[in-house]
Order: structure tokens, then C-alpha cells, then sequence
């Protein structure tokens, strides 16, 4: 019974627009997006010269990226921790507990998807485009972006799937952001704090909306798959 | 012969499920759910194996805040409750989630801030006055912010204030607990209130000192109960009474007494005899 209750005690605070409730939606977007619109450019970059160039140390590198995909996220946050403290080496940037220390987890933790489902996705663009874009005359970053534009639905995966897990990241979040009222509190530290407090409805509430954004996501992932197949 | 086996195996399993279900019924742990402040201080590590030797029964400790510890017992989850927050007590046993609330001991609480001390607190003796001038100066202070024992003592001086802390630009609501707000108000250099239990034991990881103590408001005083057998018939309630009276009785007592850290006496009984 309480279940029920609970859920609708969250549907309402959903649909009465409370402030508390949307602040904390709003901080999670901003923090991950804008994470997502910093590492990308370079993340996207690095995957496509892992994939068309060759030089010493690039198989150690893919294994690397490949690797630290299962990276913890709450070791990424003890790292950074220990570096942002202020007894750490950047500890005068008085970065811990700040957006901005979030922000900077979520780019570590999003980077290797980003550079690896981009490489695959350049290695599996058809070669004669690369090919083409050469012979026809375009310079490096002309032939780049023709790649990248051939491959755009794999790449537009690989940030719709770096943006689902550092949405929903909460180990990271917590330890670097400090879960402060109104400025580093996400949505995952929410729902996490609501918990141990035992007021399960903002929870729910928030459960929701986290729920929906990971399946809208994954929605628009497959689809851009999908697209991507299609055209091949 | 195949029937044979068959009705052996059935038989062999049929005793197997009795025998757990009797064993559970034997050895049934105790359930308490108590507060961040008695389990990070080392207070139940010290207590508890008395009490097991005593009575040759297991305590499971699930540590948590005031809030979360009275609706786990609300819930039925845990057999006994050891909290701290004198009204919440009260309305858990109003409304019947539970029974036989004992007074068990206090410990006390202090206010600690950086060394720079930038809205002069220092020996002050006035815990209101202190939030007070914290709000005046926009000092940074970290809250709990997690409906804890110690957020709701604090938030109890700003309504007596009559002052909003969200105001204060200074002020972090950090929703943690007691131990990493510490470490929040140390990195951050900003005052917070804490048990003076949390802050010995990890005063050397802190770059904070104590600023204002010994004013009788920041006593904090624990009560012990036990979950109303009559809501939940599954619940371990011979244990629980065992428990809170062993808690309230004289070598209880004594025991509570005894936990010192770094030679210093943290929690205070004080049980009605």
C-alpha cells in the first residue's frame, strides 16, 4: 500500500511543477550536458585519430580506452578528490563541492565511451569515403569532417550513451559535488539522500524523470542506429 | 526402488526446510536502528559485545538518521530504535509505532569553525547567539540538511532566531553524513555544529576547532524503545525489551561510562532508575 501512496504522492509533486524538485532536474542537465559539450569536440577528435592514423603506442592506447570503460566511477571520484582537496596538488582552485568539480568527473567518465565508439564507428565507415575526400583535394579537417558526417548516426550514439551514463552516475557525483542543496545536488544524490531519509516520495519522483530521460535517451540511441543501419 | 528414492529425497528435503525454519526460530538477531553519531564514534563497537556476552544474542546495527531509524521501526524492519530527537520520540510512541521509550544518555554537542574564526565566536558559551552572528557576518556554515537528530536540533535554532539560513549566501544544506560534512566544513572553512563524539574521532583529518561549547541547549539527550509488538506479530520484541533494559540497567550504564576516546568521556548516561 505505502507503494502506491508513495507513487502518488511523487506524481503529484511532478505535476504541481515543485520548485525543489525541478531546481534538482535542472542541476543534473546543466552539469551533464554541459560536461558532455565540453569533452565531446575532443573525445570525437581523438577517436578519429585513434581510427585513421598510425603511430607507435596507438594499439596501447585503444587498450586503454577500452579498458577504463570499466573504470569505476567512485575511483574517478576518489582521484579527483584527492587532487581538488586543499591539501591536494589543485587544491588552491578551490574547485571540491563546486559544479564545476562535477562537471570535470562527468567529462573523465564519459571520455572513453566517447573515444571509443567513435573509433569503431570511423573504422567502419566505408574507407573509399576517406579515400575520396583526399584525392578530390579536401585538407585533414575537411576529410574528418567528411568522415565524421558519414558515420554522424554512430557518433551521435556515442554521446547520446556517454550522456546516459553520467546522467545517472551518482559515486562520482557525490564525493566531488558534496550533494549541497541548490548548487551540486543531481538528481542520483537526490534520490540517494531521499532515501536515507526515508521520504521516498521526491524519490519516486525524481526516479521518474531520471527513468525517463535514461529511456528517451536509449530510444533515441537505437534509433540513431537504426538510421545509421539503414543507410549502409 | 525408483518410489523409494523418490520418497527418501522428498523426506530429506521436507526435514531440510524444517530444519532452517526451526534454526531461524532459535537464533533470531536483534534489529537496531540507530544514528550515524553512536556507530561512527565507536560507542556501539564498544557496547554491543557486552551486551551479546550477557545474553548470548546478535545485534544487527543499521546506522542511519534519526529520521530513516523511526520509520524503519514505523515499518516494522527493526525490533528497537536508539535515536536522538526528543519530539520525534515522542509522536513515534503517540502514534503507536512503538513502546517502553527509556532515557539512556547524552552526549553533547559543539560548534566547530576554522581557525581564521571569521565571525568571532570563539569561547563563546551562547549557542544562539553564535547562530546568530554566523547569519549576521554571511558566514559559510554546513548544514546536515537530512532530517538527522543533529539537522533538526540546528534548524531548531534558526526558527527560535526567526532567521531563513537558506539566506545566507554562505549557507550549505550538504544532506550527509555527520562525518563528511565535517570534512565539507574543513575543506570549505566554514563553521558547522556536530556531536562532539564524530569530531574526536576525526579531528585529526579536520582542520577545525571547537569554538563554543558547554551551553545546556546543545545537550543531546538518546531514548531507546522498542517496536510495538502489537502492529507487527514477527518482530523480535523479547529481544528488544532485553536490550533496552540491559541499556538503562546499572552495568549498562556503567558500560556507556567507561567508552572514552583519546581519555576523554563522550556519552553521559542518564537512565530514571
Amino acid at each position: 500500500m505505502e507503494l502506491i501512496e508513495t507513487t502518488r504522492q511523487a506524481l503529484e509533486l511532478l505535476v504541481s511543477g515543485d520548485s525543489g524538485l525541478w531546481r534538482i532536474v535542472w542541476v543534473s542537465l546543466k552539469i551533464s550536458v554541459g560536461a558532455l559539450i565540453l569533452i565531446s569536440p575532443l573525445a570525437i577528435a581523438a577517436g578519429y585519430l585513434l581510427a585513421t592514423q598510425s603511430f607507435p603506442g596507438r594499439r596501447l592506447i585503444v587498450v586503454i580506452t577500452q579498458a577504463l570503460f570499466a573504470f569505476p566511477t567512485v575511483v574517478v571520484g576518489l582521484l579527483l578528490y584527492m587532487l581538488l582537496s586543499r591539501q591536494g596538488p589543485l587544491g588552491s582552485l578551490q574547485l571540491l563541492f563546486t559544479q564545476t568539480a562535477m562537471m570535470i568527473g562527468q567529462m573523465l567518465i564519459a571520455a572513453p565511451i566517447l573515444v571509443a565508439f567513435t573509433l569503431s564507428a570511423v573504422q567502419g565507415a566505408d574507407p573509399r569515403v576517406r579515400e575520396t575526400a583526399i584525392v578530390l583535394g579536401a585538407g585533414r579537417l575537411r576529410t574528418a569532417l567528411t568522415v565524421l558526417g558519414e558515420v554522424r548516426f554512430g557518433v551521435m550514439a556515442a554521446v547520446f550513451n556517454g550522456f546516459g551514463r553520467v546522467i545517472s552516475e551518482v559515486g562520482c557525483a557525490l564525493m566531488v559535488g558534496g550533494n549541497i542543496a541548490g548548487m551540486t545536488r543531481n538528481m542520483p544524490t537526490a534520490i540517494a539522500l531521499e532515501t536515507t531519509k526515508g521520504e521516498f516520495a521526491q524519490g519516486v519522483a525524481l526516479g521518474i524523470v531520471l527513468m525517463a530521460l535514461a529511456l528517451g535517451v536509449n530510444f533515441a540511441m537505437s534509433w540513431a542506429q537504426g538510421a545509421g543501419a539503414q543507410r549502409q | 526402488m525408483i518410489h523409494l528414492c523418490r520418497l527418501i529425497s522428498i523426506i530429506s528435503a521436507l526435514g531440510f526446510v524444517l530444519g532452517l525454519a526451526a534454526n531461524n526460530a532459535v537464533a533470531r538477531d536483534l534489529r537496531l536502528a540507530t544514528t550515524t553519531s553512536t556507530d561512527n564514534s565507536g560507542l556501539l563497537r564498544f557496547l554491543l559485545p557486552r551486551f551479546e556476552a550477557a545474553h548470548a544474542i546478535t545485534v544487527r546495527v543499521i546506522s542511519v538518521g534519526t529520521g530513516k531509524a523511526l520509520k524503519l521501526g514505523e515499518n516494522g524492519d527493526v525490533d528497537a530504535v536508539l535515536v536522538h530527537s526528543r519530539p520525534d520520540e515522542d509522536r513515534f510512541i503517540a502514534q503507536g509505532h512503538g513502546v517502553n521509550r527509556r532515557d539512556v544518555m547524552y552526549n553533547d554537542f559543539v560548534i566547530v569553525g576554522p581557525a581564521g574564526d571569521p565571525a568571532a565566536l570563539r569561547g563563546g558559551r551562547d549557542a544562539i547567539e553564535a547562530f546568530a552572528r554566523i547569519a549576521d557576518m554571511q558566514a559559510s556554515f554546513v548544514s546536515r540538511g537530512d532530517d538527522s537528530g543533529t539537522h533538526k536540533m540546528e534548524v531548531r535554532y534558526w526558527v527560535e532566531l526567526g532567521i531563513q539560513p537558506t539566506e545566507n549566501a554562505g549557507y550549505r544544506a550538504a544532506g550527509r553524513g555527520m562525518g563528511e560534512v565535517l570534512l565539507m566544513a574543513s575543506e570549505l572553512s566554514a563553521y558547522a555544529l556536530t556531536d562532539r563524539a564524530t569530531y574526536y574521532a576525526m579531528k585529526d583529518k579536520l582542520d577545525l576547532q571547537i569554538l563554543v561549547e558547554g551551553d545546556t541547549r546543545l545537550f543531546n539527550p538518546y531514548g531507546a524503545m522498542a517496536v510495538n509488538p502489537a502492529k507487527y506479530s514477527d518482530i523480535n520484541f523479547d529481544d528488544a525489551m532485553r536490550f533496552i533494559e540491559w541499556l538503562t540497567s546499572a552495568q549498562g550504564q556503567q558500560a556507556i561510562s567507561e567508552f572514552k576516546i583519546d581519555g576523554k568521556q563522550l556519552f553521559f548516561p542518564n537512565a530514571a532508575r
